[in-house]
Parts: C-alpha cells; structure tokens; sequence
C-alpha cells in the first residue's frame, strides 16, 4: 500500500515516476492502484504502460490472476530478467514494492539494482518491529542507503518504535495513523489519493530530502 | 520483440570477455538459447547483427553461431522429468512464458502428481558458450 501510494503522491507533484512490484508471490499493486487491462508494449524490450501518470510493471501482466508459485532461483531469475528487458525510459524514481523480510527479492534488490535506497516499513506491533529489526541491521551491515522507517497502521501513542529505531541507529522517517477509511479506497487512486492515509504519507515525502530528485533523473 | 534486448545483452558480454581477456578482435561467439526462451531466430540474428556492427572493431566481424539447448523441467515431488516442448500449454501462455520463463510455474503442472514446483534442468536462458579471438 504504501509503495503504490508512494508512486501517486511523487507522479502527483510532478516528478517522472516508474512502479515495479517484485512481490512475485503476492502481487497487490495493481489492485490497490485498480490496473486492469494494460499490457506492456514491445519495442525492442518491453515498455511498462503509464497508468495514473505512473510507469507500471507486475509479473501479474504473464500470469494473470494464477498463483505464481516461485523458488528462490526463479524469483532471482524473473527479476533478472524483468529487469534486463524492461525499457523504463528517464525516471525520476523507481518505486519497487517488495516482498516482506530479506528474502531472496531484498538480496537480488541490492546485488542488481545500483544506487537503490530502502524505506523501511513497520507496524506498531513488537514481533513486526522484531522482523523489521533484522532486515534493518542486514541493510546497515552490507551498507546500503536507509531512506527510514515509517511506522505505519499506528492506533494508540507509543514511542517503542522509535526507540527501536533509536538504537539501530538509522532515520524515523515518520508515523501514519490507522485509517479506517482506507480499504473503501482500494482499487481507485483517485479517492485513495485523498484519504488521510495518503495525506500522512505526502508529508512525510514532503519532509524527507530523499524525495527530492538528483540533476540528470 | 525482446529479442534486440537480449542480443544487446550478448554483446555487451562478449565485450567485457574480449577486454578482460586483453583480445583486440574477437572472430567467432557460440551462442546458446534455452527452449524457453523461444527466442525468434530471424528477429535475434538481425539484432545482433545491427548491434555488431554499431559496435567497436572488436565485435565487427566476429561471426555468429547459434545453437538451441531443449528444455527439460524436473518435478521435485515425483522426480519425473518433462520436456517443455510436450507441455499442453495455449499460444497466450506460451507467449507470457517467452517474457518470463518462470510464468511457466504458473501454467505448466506435473502430469502425474499435478505439482507446479519443478526446477529448469536445463533450457532456460541466452548465454555465451564461447568466444574465439586474438
């Protein structure tokens, strides 16, 4: 939710934005975004149809709506090559949602994609913070760039979070407040664009100098 | 139409060997091409060569040899082994699995235990098999 509501709010402020869900196994941005019957073009690779203003690509375009029931090797194999024929064109960002933990997405993520930055997403609960923990220290200790953490779905005040984050030492990118509203938004970017879900997330953006493009795109 | 990508993807490869391998002309490039890919070799042959030829003397003249490998899946449940070619699959799907090799998961099943959790034994792919210089 947060990556497709991520590539909205950048598309909406005017910025040249790409989507690539790498959720092989689950993918769920074409239906949060409400994407339905577009398809790549060919020309001499394959160029992500532009949907809300935004570059989009989903394995959902090859497999529809079949599970794809994928082991490690094919799912660092689909994403080489994915990302070996796929035109995206100048971009400002590119946005990949990705799989939970540090799995065999988040290990091709780093080994593949060059200059890639990580924002991290929990939940208040203290067994996510416990997952989220151990993906963190793994980003810090092969040294990739940590844009933050949001804490994301939160329902009651509580600085556990932070302090987590406090200690392993890497940016609070922000909190978002449960939204009861939100799941009515699922499958229309427009209305999901106004929910204070989004509204939340914008102004994280809005404050985190990550979000400001580098010269030359 | 991918086929440019991926024979782009070739050369450039037999680039970065030629150099590491301190070559200043390459003469020849073996290519293999898995089944899977189902690559056409009429688009993938004109790639390659446009691309060559847009490219530094070090690829200019090397000629071309192309060879397909057949692919074979093997079931991790029954351990039978399958041939892609032999998979009931409609032109759409094979089409999706010419992308993504791996959508094959998605469309092809064992036709004994009726498992899609197979492994490519081999045919999957483009890759340099070799390349002759000097």
């Amino acid at each position: 939710m947060i990556a497709s509501t991520l590539a909205l709010i950048l598309s909406d402020l005017g910025y040249r934005v790409g989507l690539l869900d790498l959720d092989f196994c689950g993918p769920s941005t074409h239906a949060i975004l409400g994407i339905d019957g577009v398809y790549p073009e060919e020309d001499k690779g394959i160029v992500p149809p532009q949907v809300h203003g935004i570059k989009f690509l989903t394995i959902v375009y090859y497999a529809g709506d079949n599970p794809s029931p994928l082991r490690g090797i094919d799912i660092s194999n689909a994403m080489i090559e994915l990302l070996a024929i796929t035109r995206w064109g100048s971009l400002d960002f590119l946005i990949i949602d990705m799989p939970p933990g540090i799995g065999d997405a988040t290990l091709d993520t780093v080994r593949l994609i060059k200059g890639v930055e990580f924002l991290v997403i929990t939940t208040p609960p203290k067994v996510a913070m416990e997952t989220v923990g151990k993906t963190l220290r793994i980003l810090k200790e092969m040294g990739v760039p940590i844009i933050g953490v949001i804490e994301n779905m939160k329902m009651a005040e509580s600085s556990y979070v932070r302090e987590q984050i406090r200690k392993i030492d890497v940016p609070f990118g922000g909190e978002i407040a449960f939204d009861r509203e939100l799941e009515d938004s699922v499958g229309d970017a427009v209305r999901l664009l106004e929910t204070d879900f989004a509204q939340n997330l914008k102004q994280i953006v809005l404050s985190t100098p990550a979000f400001k493009p580098q010269d030359g795109g | 139409m991918h086929e440019w990508v991926l024979a782009e993807g070739v050369i450039s490869t037999a680039l970065e060997v030629a150099e590491r391998e301190g070559l200043s002309e390459t003469t020849a490039i073996k290519i293999k091409m898995g089944e899977l890919q189902q690559i056409d070799l009429e688009i993938f042959e004109l790639a390659l060569r446009e691309i060559r030829q847009s490219q530094t003397p070090m690829v200019t003249n090397a000629t071309a040899e192309l060879e397909k490998e057949a692919a074979v899946l093997k079931y991790r449940v029954c351990e039978r082994e399958w041939a892609f070619g032999d998979a009931p699959l409609a032109d759409e799907e094979r089409e999706t699995i010419h992308f993504v090799p791996e959508i094959a998961h998605t469309y092809i099943t064992c036709p004994g235990c009726k498992s899609p959790d197979f492994q490519f034994v081999k045919g999957r792919g483009v890759w340099i098999d070799s390349i002759v210089g000097r």
